[in-house]
């Protein structure tokens, strides 16, 4: 048959790697900032610039990383090994391009929007509407320009990486969509449509899936790309690389209730997330050995190729956090683990270490080839793997430290019965380990900033290569298998099978565990005395998300006898129902806020936010002067009723119209009640809402126990 | 208000975890049965993909 020639394009490739590196400097300086900001407060700044704080900087961060580095590596590695493993060029030049610029578009809007405030206060989710759908569409013309070019290739065969290409793809599609699911207010303010238990079960569903299906999976594909190129040998076992494929995806999609255990989930959702979670070690470690064992025979040349290297502590660092994640769902574990730093330590490990490192050696392996030249430096090379993993090392360990020093102090009692610690002498103590935490960043980022200028001078001793020339043989339409094929190969010969299945796949795991969230809140048991925010504490619980608050607070109290003691009565699904969006948490890096109401006087509010050290000592809160200065938005307040209304908050009809009437009389209330302790405020401002909202938090349920 | 007692007004809810292991190993078994019958010269052939691309 005869040859075909064409060209394979290389401008995208190196335009996403650029975007990668780009991206990845800033992701990780701005969490080098968020981290000195947790060891020095002074560093939030937030008396110049409210945009600034670590409410607000944090989520900027895990967004930067998640999404532009890693993003931006992911579509490097598929739009570079795509082509390749197919033998055709991409299908459409065109929606590359729409899809480079798009996504980068994407990326801006989200760091600018999200410091400007505009959040869902959904973790890894919070961007708000418009973006949301920008998202959308970009993601669908990657997925039309994936498959056209699966559908015009020339290698019948998908290999394995694919598979985690596709599958990746198609279950962020359905992550994104269904946790997305809100009621726009106005132009950047949106509800979630999931309220309390329902919106915390959706959204970890969610979150969990977004490591499995953004941080991992297609990492995976990467992995079984560049591992055998790098080695020069082909992966370990193929056939271990299909059962680690499958049992994946079919394993990840049930998990992520494990993100909620001891909180007011119900209890065999809690443990189905426990159970999956353990069964996930099997495929993980599966895929983690065969990375490894590639390299059997070979490990003379990791001690000289610094890609091999870093592919080698990055798939290391793969197995050691897919078993640590496992272990901190078993219910014991996770008691210490939740809200602390364990967790922050765990992911950091995923995030540093294997989508770090893997992108790193992926880089090192590319861009001499994108320019046809060598690496510039290989020794700069090795000594950013050692300083990286340095950093990763000090980074990693004080937190590990802290989250236990923190449970052991959390958890003392006195003889008498009395806790023995106040939260703020657990902050105290743990402060060191943020600093030295934060020096570890820092050591990290300087090993990047080292692989930018070895980069560069490599690109610049060479030069760019922008098409690349190949020849193959076109598929044979009329195909057929060979008699003793089995089944599975007509699996892998049609892409869009292959999609459906993993869709079905991963499907079947995502009905299981959210059907039962419409069933938990059919079953909620209603709790009479909860009753909807008032205006003036909706605008205020609105404050509270736009500042980012749940990035130290949590609003959920677990059933444990220090935290009861600590916090108030452990939290009741029912307390949720009207909460659009749950405002749970994931790290108390401050005190769980659940029963905050009534705890202090509105004075000692006022005065904490203007300067927290002046009521609490010590405290690493950031001041919120702007508050004080900002007039509550009443004109929204009428849209925000009438979608709260429409996602089945019972406000009475009409109550749009009045509600500011309310509004005003509940804050001429705190008002007047500040100005008996002789502070004046006027009643407009943005304080007297959050004072209102934080006044009303765990309240209703107390109303309850009077009733009895 | 224990939340299992959410879980038991559901009919037949002790079929859940059952129905979920067998789906697992049901699907586990097939998998790895059809990853082992896969011919080896063919195996040798996809391995070599991303090897032989250029």
């Amino acid at each position: 048959m005869s040859l075909e020639k064409f060209y394979y394009d290389n401008k995208i490739p190196k335009l996403f790697a650029i975007a990668c590196i780009f991206w990845g400097v800033v992701g990780m300086l701005l969490g080098v900032i968020a981290a000195f900001q947790l060891a020095f407060p002074v560093v939030n700044l937030s008396e110049y610039f409210p945009h600034l704080a670590f409410g607000r900087l944090r989520p900027v961060h895990t967004n930067a990383v998640i999404f532009a580095f890693v993003g931006n590596g992911i579509f490097t590695a598929v739009y570079y090994s795509l082509p390749r493993l197919l033998k055709t060029p991409m299908w459409n030049n065109t929606l590359s391009k729409i899809h480079f610029w798009g996504w980068q578009f994407i990326i801006v809007c989200a760091a600018v929007t999200l410091l400007m405030g505009f959040t869902t206060g959904k973790e890894y989710a919070e961007l708000e509407w418009p973006i949301d759908i920008l998202i959308t569409l970009v993601w669908v013309v990657f997925g039309v320009n994936m498959f056209g070019t699966i559908l015009t290739r020339r290698e019948r065969h998908l290999y394995v990486a694919i598979w985690f290409y596709i599958a990746s793809w198609v279950t962020v599609a359905m992550l994104h969509i269904v946790n997305s699911m809100e009621i726009p207010v106005s132009f950047m303010k949106s509800y979630s449509m999931y309220a309390g238990v329902q919106d915390a079960l959706v959204q970890w569903w969610y979150g969990h899936n977004a490591v499995a299906f953004f941080l991992t999976t297609p990492y995976l594909g990467l992995m079984y790309y560049f591992l055998p190129k790098a080695a020069g040998r082909p992966i370990y076992s193929y056939r271990l690389s299909i059962v680690h494929f499958w049992s994946l995806i079919f394993l990840y999609i049930w998990a992520g209730p494990h993100h909620l255990l001891y909180t007011a989930l119900p209890d065999w959702a809690q443990s189905l997330g426990t159970v999956f979670s353990i069964m996930l070690i099997l495929p993980s470690w599966g895929g983690m050995l065969n990375g490894l064992f590639t390299l059997r025979g070979a490990w003379d040349k990791v001690r000289e190729d610094p890609v091999l290297k870093f592919f080698v502590v990055a798939v290391t660092a793969y197995g050691m956090s897919t078993f640590e994640g496992p272990m901190m769902s078993l219910k014991n574990v996770n008691a210490i683990s939740h809200y602390s730093d364990w967790t922050v330590a765990h992911v950091h490990i995923g995030a540093l270490g294997w989508n770090g490192f893997l992108t790193f050696g992926m880089m090192y392996w590319l861009i001499p080839r994108l320019f046809s030249t060598k690496l510039y430096s290989v020794k700069l090379a090795s000594t950013h793997f050692w300083v990286g993993t340095l950093g990763i090392i000090l980074y990693a360990i004080p937190m590990y430290w802290s989250a236990f020093r923190s449970y052991f102090m959390m958890k003392a009692f006195t003889p008498e019965g009395q806790l023995q610690y106040q939260f703020i002498d657990v902050v105290q103590t743990i402060i060191p380990f943020y600093v030295i935490r934060a020096i570890g960043g820092t050591i990290f980022l300087a090993g990047v900033i080292i692989m930018v200028y070895n980069l560069i001078k490599t690109a610049k001793s060479g030069t760019f290569l922008a098409k690349e020339e190949a020849e193959a043989a076109p598929l044979v339409k009329e195909y057929r298998a060979p008699a003793n094929s089995f089944w599975h190969s007509i699996i892998e010969r049609k892409p869009l099978l292959l999609l459906t299945l993993s869709l079905v796949v991963v499907g079947i795991g995502g009905l299981v565990e959210l059907v039962p969230t419409f069933l938990v809140k059919e079953n909620i048991p209603t709790i009479s005395s909860v009753k909807p925010y008032t205006p003036l504490e909706l605008q205020g619980r609105d404050i509270y998300i736009r500042e980012g608050c749940y990035n130290c607070h949590s609003q959920m109290i677990r059933p444990f006898r220090y935290e009861v003691k600590r916090y108030g009565e452990y939290s009741k699904a029912g307390e949720f129902v009207y909460d659009h969006p749950f405002q749970w948490g994931s790290k108390r890096t401050g005190p769980d806020l659940a029963r905050i109401g009534g705890k202090y006087p509105d004075s000692w509010h006022f005065n904490h936010m203007l300067d927290p050290t002046s009521m609490v000592p010590g405290s690493i809160m950031p001041p919120y002067p702007s508050l004080f200065e900002k007039d509550i938005d009443k004109g929204s307040t009428n849209s925000k009723i009438h979608a709260m209304r429409q996602l089945g908050v019972p406000y009475p009809e009409g109550y749009e119209a009045i509600a500011n009437a309310d509004l005003d009389k509940q804050a001429q209330g705190i008002a007047n009640g500040l100005k008996e302790n002789k502070i004046e405020i006027m009643p407009n401002k943005e304080i007297i809402a959050i004072i209102a909202y934080l006044q009303r938090l765990g309240k209703d349920i107390k109303l309850e126990g009077q009733k009895k | 208000m224990k939340f299992s007692t959410y879980l038991e007004q559901i009919t037949g809810v002790s079929l859940y975890p059952i129905i979920s292991l067998l789906l697992f190993v049901i699907f586990f078994v097939l998998v790895t049965y059809w990853v082992y019958s896969i011919d080896k010269n063919e195996i040798k052939r996809i391995e070599r993909i991303p090897l032989d691309d250029n």
